[in-house]
């Protein structure tokens, strides 16, 4: 698993990578209420706004952590957007977007890279 | 880390001891929430909450004048307000706008003590300072904390220190002796829920805070709750739903105009307010039970069926009681009939939505029942 320093997480299998919130972001935001997820077949391009998690107080957005086509989204965020709380980095994934050019995961930080980087916050 | 630029209340080390995620809000370190808004929420609703609200502006304002020279900026009748009890009241701009919304009372033989918002209370002293005329002197009380505590079981839990406060109905206040100090108490506050607020000495404030929430009943709630009772009581938020550019016909605040004041029309913009009262304002707020998709909030438009703009979301947010998303905004008088269909545009998206009677969650004031 990888991170942006947005707090989004990517995990990539093949040429697919599923996207999410990391714990961090998580936690930050609160009770998660609703989820806007992209719809399939949408292009998205790395560093775009493509989907919207809100709590209770506000709206923030999610930014594209790859460019590409969206495969799946969890239409389980619609029903229980609360699993973006329970499980942000396992069940409470967004997307799943095939990956148009695997060099946007090299700037990408791994697990000790980011609780280094969210010390620093 | 406290930010330096931030004002601190008598409660800080408090909230910070209870693991509040704290917030800059109005000028003040605030908690936002303890163990998280919806949970804080709903513990609001069903048992008690206990509340932070020192950042609010508190003064009393005294003398022979004090009254008519508070009635000079204000709708509202307080020369025949009794002893003992408060009001909601509107400062009002030569233009008839809301520079502030606030709570005064008699809860001595002393003038009034007036409680306003933490973002307009410079604002709000500093005005007063400059207008009151003759014998009318206005006293900041910036040594004291006011705590609210708020919920079905906040009467009992305050009985438990002073018998009195059940004698207390709705908007009845007094200054007493509580918790060994001297204390300013009304049965009010801005959930929509009976209880009470009071202000203390800020020495005794973490003391008090800390001994009212002994009782297993109460749990403190951060801001972040505060805002979501306070929309589901359907209750102006200054500065968002209400503002100077706002008057108190606009924003469905008529009740707070007494009838004598509008009869001698001797108060601030009462020419635009008596006008609006007469012919219609040409926008009003209303409620809006938000159908379907993503909460509207402030800044969303509102849209009628065909798909012109006609008004905008002032606050709106997802209601935890009502498991549904809520708002409020302004619309020409034409779409405000209830049940009228409407659209919110959020991030673009139309969105159906109902006006809607406020509050959107029944309130639950303790009024006594008439002897």
């Amino acid at each position: 698993m990888k991170f942006t320093k947005d707090h989004e997480w990517v995990s990539v299998d093949g040429d697919i990578a599923t996207v999410g919130i990391s714990k961090h972001a998580a936690d930050a935001l609160g009770d998660v209420v609703f989820v806007e997820v992209p719809e399939v077949g949408k292009t998205v391009t790395k560093g775009d706004s493509f989907a919207v998690v809100e709590s209770v107080k506000a709206a923030s957005d999610v930014y594209a952590p790859v460019s590409g086509e969206v495969v799946e989204a969890n239409d389980v965020l619609g029903s229980a957007p609360e699993t973006v709380n329970s499980a942000p980095e396992a069940d409470g994934w967004f997307a799943r977007i095939k990956i148009s050019d695997a060099s946007a995961l090299d700037g990408l930080m791994d697990q000790a890279a980011y609780d280094e980087y969210l010390t620093t916050l | 880390m406290t930010d330096e630029t931030l004002k601190t209340t008598p409660l800080n080390a408090a909230h910070r001891a209870l693991g509040a995620r704290m917030v800059g809000f109005g000028g003040y370190d605030m908690p936002v929430q303890y163990e998280g808004v919806l949970a804080e929420h709903r513990w609001t609703r069903e048992h008690a909450g206990l509340f932070d609200v020192s950042h609010m502006g508190q003064c009393k304002i005294t003398g022979a004048d004090a009254i008519s020279q508070f009635e000079r900026f204000v709708p509202g009748d307080y020369q025949i307000l009794k002893s003992g009890k408060q009001k909601y009241s509107l400062l009002l701009n030569t233009d008839g706008g809301i520079i502030d919304d606030l709570m005064a009372g008699k809860p001595d033989h002393d003038g009034l003590f007036v409680v306003v918002n933490a973002g307009n209370k410079d604002e709000d002293f500093a005005f007063w300072a400059a207008n009151l005329e003759g014998d009318a002197t206005l006293t900041v009380l910036d040594d004291r904390a006011l705590i609210a505590i708020q919920g079905p079981e906040a009467a009992e839990v305050m009985l438990k220190h002073e018998p009195v406060l059940a004698e207390f109905g709705f908007m009845d206040c007094a200054r007493l002796m509580l918790f060994g100090v001297d204390c300013f108490v009304s049965r009010s506050g801005y959930t929509g829920e009976d209880g009470y607020e009071i202000s203390v000495p800020a020495a005794d404030a973490e003391r008090i805070w800390n001994t009212i929430l002994e009782d297993a009943r109460v749990k403190p709630i951060g801001l972040g709750a505060r805002d979501s009772l306070r929309l589901e009581a359907g209750l102006p938020l200054h500065g968002h739903d209400i503002d100077p550019t706002t008057s108190p016909v606009e924003g469905a605040l008529t009740f707070a105009l007494s009838k004598s004041r509008k009869e001698a029309a001797n108060f601030n913009g009462a020419e635009r307010i008596l006008k609006e009262l007469a012919e219609g304002p040409s926008r009003v707020r209303v409620g809006l039970s938000v159908k379907e998709g993503a909460p509207a909030r402030e800044g969303a438009e509102v849209a009628d069926l065909d798909g012109n703009l006609i008004g905008k979301v002032t606050s709106g947010g997802p209601s935890p009681t009502l498991g549904r998303n809520i708002a409020m905004g302004y619309v020409p008088p034409a779409f405000a009939e209830l049940g009228t269909e409407l659209k919110v545009l959020v991030r673009g998206k139309p969105a159906a939505a109902e006006v809607v009677a406020m509050p959107f969650v029944a309130s639950r004031y303790y009024r006594k029942p008439k002897a």
